[in-house]
């Protein structure tokens, strides 16, 4: 043994370098889809029933791993949105407003024990029509949203004391439409407190992730919730617009991209509606020299990594003390060489499929820009898939505050870094951003984590973990991320009047 | 003496977060280990086992009889590798010696008043010396946990370098007993003290006392093992000790140390199991993947 360790040590002492491409290989664990059952065209849920597009048009949903197509989606239309929307009406006037408060948690209990019950479909659905990794979607994406539905029936008969002297009143019809990202998840964050506060609501799932909010529609039937409460219209922009525009609606919510956000604003300006805006970020991720250092790359890879980067509080701009550079960024090139990227159906799987082809090539343009920008580009010797849309995990190195992947929301699973000296010196870079959503620091100095939470300008400061979510805890963001607040008590807000 | 000529430095050791140290373990614990790499991580794993007897009424027959065992794990089944090593109290050493003769498995001796430690140095060096004598080829040595918790951090660093010394050729383990350190944070510094004083392996346990190798407490001291190869290219191997009864539970140590440490230590020169139970679990698994149905374990031998 000795003189074999010997020879080892002399063989590794040159150049000391991890292999994560040999050894213990593990062999393909594909989660089972076979007891899926998707229809092959899904119509719009209105007023408690499926209904034909009025004029009849339907659009793929594609798997993004296999480029396959899963089933055929309405294409709603302005007169389906005005359908959908004097449904919601009526069902606010004459049932669900006049219902006392305990029966309408009844029913949003109800629907969260049905996706209980129903988790791992919706789990592997998920993961078929957004190319997320199963392991994300099962154990993070759908008990997350059965947990916002199971928060919120909690909350419904109790919105005095939520908010005791101000007579808590619901607004109305919401409109609410809801990102690609995180699919069944996003329509909870957002039919969870509406109904709860008393709304009813018309939701426009992304066009390209619709299935999860067509299934959550046969359970809302399932549940018996009465007709009209909840309406479900698939479509692409024109019909969101058509949702935004409806003189109808009380409130909208919106969670996607900056642009789109402020579409939305200018073309509300002046109805009355109310309007929560949840949109991009660039959040900035500090590593202070003190930290615990393994454990912040797991934060940094979690951070980006998470969902391919699909996350609009992704942790994409690395800020780590110089002092400790180089040291972490060898353990996360080391760390990203272990990563799995591939078949979103593999319960191996770290990094699945990009969501689209059209993110996909967003991403790849970005790729460019940073390597013409002369950022030191490093990515993993890993394989990926031949077939589907897929980007391995990137970094930037010796980027600048100038340079575009730091400034631009890439959404896609590459993180540019900076190294910082001064405390001051962080702050100020991090804040040098139109966004504000979210920011991580990493250190094992509790009087440094307050210091830099009172002074990031970000929604969420997570200090020494990221991206964690709970529905007690509100979520929202500053300057270009958006307003309002998504969970927590602070997420019934938008859909009360209070006086 | 030592791996490196200068006295250990608390500073050198990062601060640990348990919270994320369990979520990473977590993590390994949801990879899913099927078909072909289920059967080539249990041989692997079968292969790194100190198969352990440490008991007071040890027999030299109890001895004889692991040996065996060591040997000939189950020689119904072909193609099982031998265990990696016998680990035994010094006064077994020969015995175990001579019952392995022919083979490739090491004899591994607990010594320095083990479990407790609380001896003379004077005392230690003895029992060091006289299980190299009989011809243990690795000494499994225990920290003093006591002087470390008073932060005497020279004198737990000084006794295991004059051990090592007092080992010549035979590989040095150092036993950190992490049931007793209380923190990983502590645990990190025993590791990084125990690395910089000269130890050929870091192990968790004496198996006397609970809870004995855990997950967390196996990442962190991978994790000192991986940077103190960054530093200075010198690999040191790792045993988790006691506890680890179960296949599956075998399988998610070697994914953490495939994704912590990667290739080069997958291999019983660099990491062990200290198990005893562990051996015959693992030859149900791979029987039950030959034959398709478990066999009870009347069928193999409890030795």
């Amino acid at each position: 043994m000795s003189k074999k360790q010997d020879k080892k040590h002399q063989q590794q002492a040159a150049e000391p370098s991890l292999d994560f491409s040999k050894a213990l290989i593990y062999t393909p664990a594909p989660e089972s889809s076979a007891h899926i059952r998707l229809k092959k065209q899904y119509d719009l849920f209105i007023n408690g029933t499926w209904v034909k597009p009025s004029k009849g048009g339907y659009f793929e949903t594609i798997n993004p791993s296999t480029e396959q197509v899963l089933a055929k989606v309405a294409e709603g239309t302005q007169e389906d949105v005005d359908k959908a929307v004097k449904a919601a009406r009526a069902a606010y006037e004459n049932v669900w407003s006049k219902m006392p408060a305990r029966e309408r948690a009844k029913y949003i209990y109800r629907i969260a024990r049905l996706i209980q019950e129903r988790a791992r479909e919706f789990a592997v659905i998920e993961s078929m029509d957004g190319g997320k990794p199963i392991r994300e979607s099962r154990d993070i994406d759908i008990p997350l949203a059965a947990n916002h539905f199971f928060y919120y029936a909690g909350w419904a008969d109790k919105l005095e004391y939520a908010f005791p002297g101000k007579n808590p009143e619901s607004i109305g019809v919401a409109g609410q439409i809801i990102p690609w990202n995180f699919p069944l998840l996003m329509a909870a964050w957002k039919i969870a407190p509406a109904l709860a506060a008393g709304n009813t609501v018309v939701l426009k799932p992304a066009e390209s992730t619709p299935l999860t909010a067509l299934k959550l529609a046969e359970i809302i039937e399932e549940s018996g919730l009465p007709a009209g409460v909840v309406n479900i219209v698939t479509g692409a922009g024109a019909t969101g617009a058509a949702i935004v525009n409806h003189p109808d609606i009380d409130k909208i919510a919106f969670t996607g991209s900056t642009d789109v956000g402020k579409l939305i604003q200018k073309a509300i300006a002046g109805t009355g509606k109310k309007l929560t805006l949840e949109l991009g970020g660039k959040a900035a991720n500090i590593i202070f020299e003190d930290a615990a250092l393994d454990q912040a790359v797991e934060g940094i890879v979690n951070g980006i990594f998470f969902n391919q980067g699909h996350v609009c509080c992704a942790g994409s701009r690395l800020f780590v003390q110089e002092g400790v550079a180089d040291k972490v960024i060898r353990k996360l090139k080391d760390r990203m060489a272990s990563l799995i990227v591939g078949d979103p159906m593999d319960k191996n799987t770290d990094i699945g499929a990009i969501n689209s082809p059209e993110q996909l090539k967003k991403i790849n343009e970005y790729l460019k820009i940073g390597v013409n920008e002369g950022g030191e580009v490093f990515q993993p010797n890993c394989s990926i898939p031949s077939k589907g849309y897929f980007c391995k995990p990137t970094l930037f190195l010796n980027t600048s505050q100038s340079h575009r992947v730091v400034q631009e929301e890439i959404f896609g699973p590459v993180l540019a870094v900076q190294t910082f000296r001064t405390v001051e010196e962080v702050i100020e870079k991090a804040n040098n951003t139109p966004y504000g959503l979210s920011a991580g620091v990493w250190t094992d100095k509790g009087s440094k984590i307050f210091n830099m939470t009172t002074k990031l300008k970000a929604g969420v400061v997570w200090a020494n973990t990221y991206n964690k979510f709970d529905p007690s805890s509100p979520f929202g963001g500053f300057r270009e991320s958006g307003f309002g607040r998504e969970g927590g008590l602070h997420g019934l807000l938008p859909y009360l009047n209070l006086r | 003496m030592g791996n490196h000529n200068v006295s250990y430095q608390p500073s050198i050791s990062p601060p640990i977060d348990q919270i994320s140290v369990e979520e990473r373990c977590a993590r390994f614990q949801s990879r899913s280990i099927k078909g072909e790499t289920k059967v080539a991580g249990l041989k692997l794993a079968l292969s790194m086992i100190d198969l352990t007897t440490l008991e007071g009424k040890d027999s030299e027959g109890k001895v004889k009889q692991l040996c065996y065992k060591a040997m000939h794990p189950h020689d119904a089944m072909p193609g099982i590798p031998t265990v990696a090593a016998v680990c035994v109290y010094p006064t077994m050493v020969r015995t175990a010696r001579k019952a392995l003769k022919g083979s490739n498995i090491k004899v591994a001796a607990v010594a320095t008043a083990f479990p407790s430690g609380l001896a003379p140095l004077k005392v230690k060096l003895d029992d060091t010396k006289f299980a190299v004598e009989e011809g243990a080829d690795e000494i499994d040595m225990v920290i003093s946990r006591g002087r470390f918790l008073q932060g005497d951090f020279n004198l737990v660093f000084d006794e295991i370098a004059a051990v090592k010394e007092a080992c010549g050729k035979a590989h040095l383990k150092v036993i950190l007993e992490t049931g007793e350190l209380s923190t990983l944070d502590n645990v990190r510094k025993a590791s990084d003290i125990a690395i910089f004083a000269g130890a050929d392996f870091i192990k968790t346990s004496t198996g006397k006392i609970q809870p004995a190798a855990t997950m967390p407490v196996t990442l962190v001291m991978l994790e000192a093992i991986r940077d103190y190869y960054y530093e200075t290219g010198k690999m040191i191997g790792m045993k988790p000790a006691g506890g680890i009864a179960t296949s599956k539970l075998a399988l998610h140590y070697l994914v953490m140390v495939r994704e912590t440490l990667g290739e080069a230590w997958m291999n019983p020169d660099w990491f062990r199991f200290g198990a005893s139970k562990l051996a015959n679990d693992i030859l149900m698994q791979l029987a039950k993947d030959q034959t398709g149905v478990y066999q009870s374990l009347n069928y193999f031998s409890n030795d």
